[in-house]
């Protein structure tokens, strides 16, 4: 679906990408744990995070996160922010919280940029 | 660091015929605000230089989270990258605590990392194993209160 659908859904305000909502996206990764997001998040994928420091910027900008949703009506940092429009990096910003964003974009089709770890990671 | 300087010499005198681009960049310890700053910049070099999107992805995944170890632990660090025609080698040199026990430290889940660490996110014991997922090579080396070594070779197809 396109990123301005995501936006409608998720009754969403775009912080930075106002022109890139054209955008095509199919899958989603969700989670607050940086280290996590690094290990199996997805090139092309809506990153589903909390976290709103310049380090999500960053890790977004190495694996070609799409964009990114913050959830619980949270606002990048404003290092974060100036680095976002630097690197071009589309923010929407929407008050459900995790799950409900990650189950509303399931409801229309977005599925998870992988379903589930393989069982040597699930150990830890 | 006299054994760590010999391989780099190696790889430079084998390979110096088709050196596409080497360059290497220094990284400050303990600075949270500038970590992950080359890595976005390698990214940007591997881009213009015309690598496969796949292979600018995982070097530069590489990259960020060596980049987060040396912030996160060692006084100060060299990333040097080293292009060629079939790779893209990465070469990380620390000066820090070193790492007691490799084998600990590669495995998921197992983390040092202070509370500053986790409450960005990050020191979920991911970093070396991720690195090495990425990897197409990947040799590790560490000597405690001295520093630690990576040499990462990642094939362009």
């Amino acid at each position: 679906m396109k990123l301005s659908e995501v936006k409608e859904i998720l009754n969403a305000d775009v912080i930075v990408g106002e022109k890139e909502l054209d955008m095509e996206v199919k899958t989603a990764f969700g989670a607050d744990l940086m280290s996590d997001v690094l290990a199996f998040a997805k090139a092309g994928s809506l990153l589903l995070t909390g976290l709103t420091n310049t380090q999500v910027i960053r890790i977004a900008n190495v694996l070609d996160i799409a964009a990114i949703i913050l959830v619980r009506g949270k606002k990048p940092q404003t290092e974060a922010l100036a680095l976002a429009k630097e690197l071009q990096i589309p923010i929407l910003t929407t008050k459900y919280i995790l799950f409900e964003t990650a189950g509303r974009l399931y409801a229309k089709g977005i599925v998870g940029c992988l379903e589930q770890v393989e069982d040597h990671i699930a150990h830890n | 660091m006299v054994a760590w300087n010999k391989l780099k010499i190696t790889l430079h005198t084998t390979e110096t015929e088709n050196l596409l681009y080497t360059n290497s960049f220094d990284i400050e310890g303990g600075n949270f605000s500038k970590a992950g700053t080359i890595a976005t910049r390698i990214k940007s070099i591997l881009k213009e230089i015309g690598l496969p999107n796949e292979v600018v992805r995982k070097s530069a995944i590489v990259c960020y989270e060596s980049e987060i170890n040396i912030v996160s632990y060692a006084r100060k660090g060299i990333i040097t990258l080293t292009v060629t025609p079939k790779t893209v080698e990465i070469d990380v040199t620390d000066e820090g605590p070193g790492i007691p026990d490799i084998e600990l430290a590669m495995e998921q889940g197992y983390s040092t990392a202070n509370q500053q660490i986790r409450e960005m996110g990050f020191g979920a014991g991911m970093g070396l194993y991720n690195i090495n997922c990425y990897s197409d090579k990947f040799d590790i080396s560490s000597e405690v209160n001295k520093g630690t070594f990576l040499k990462i070779i990642i094939n362009t197809p």
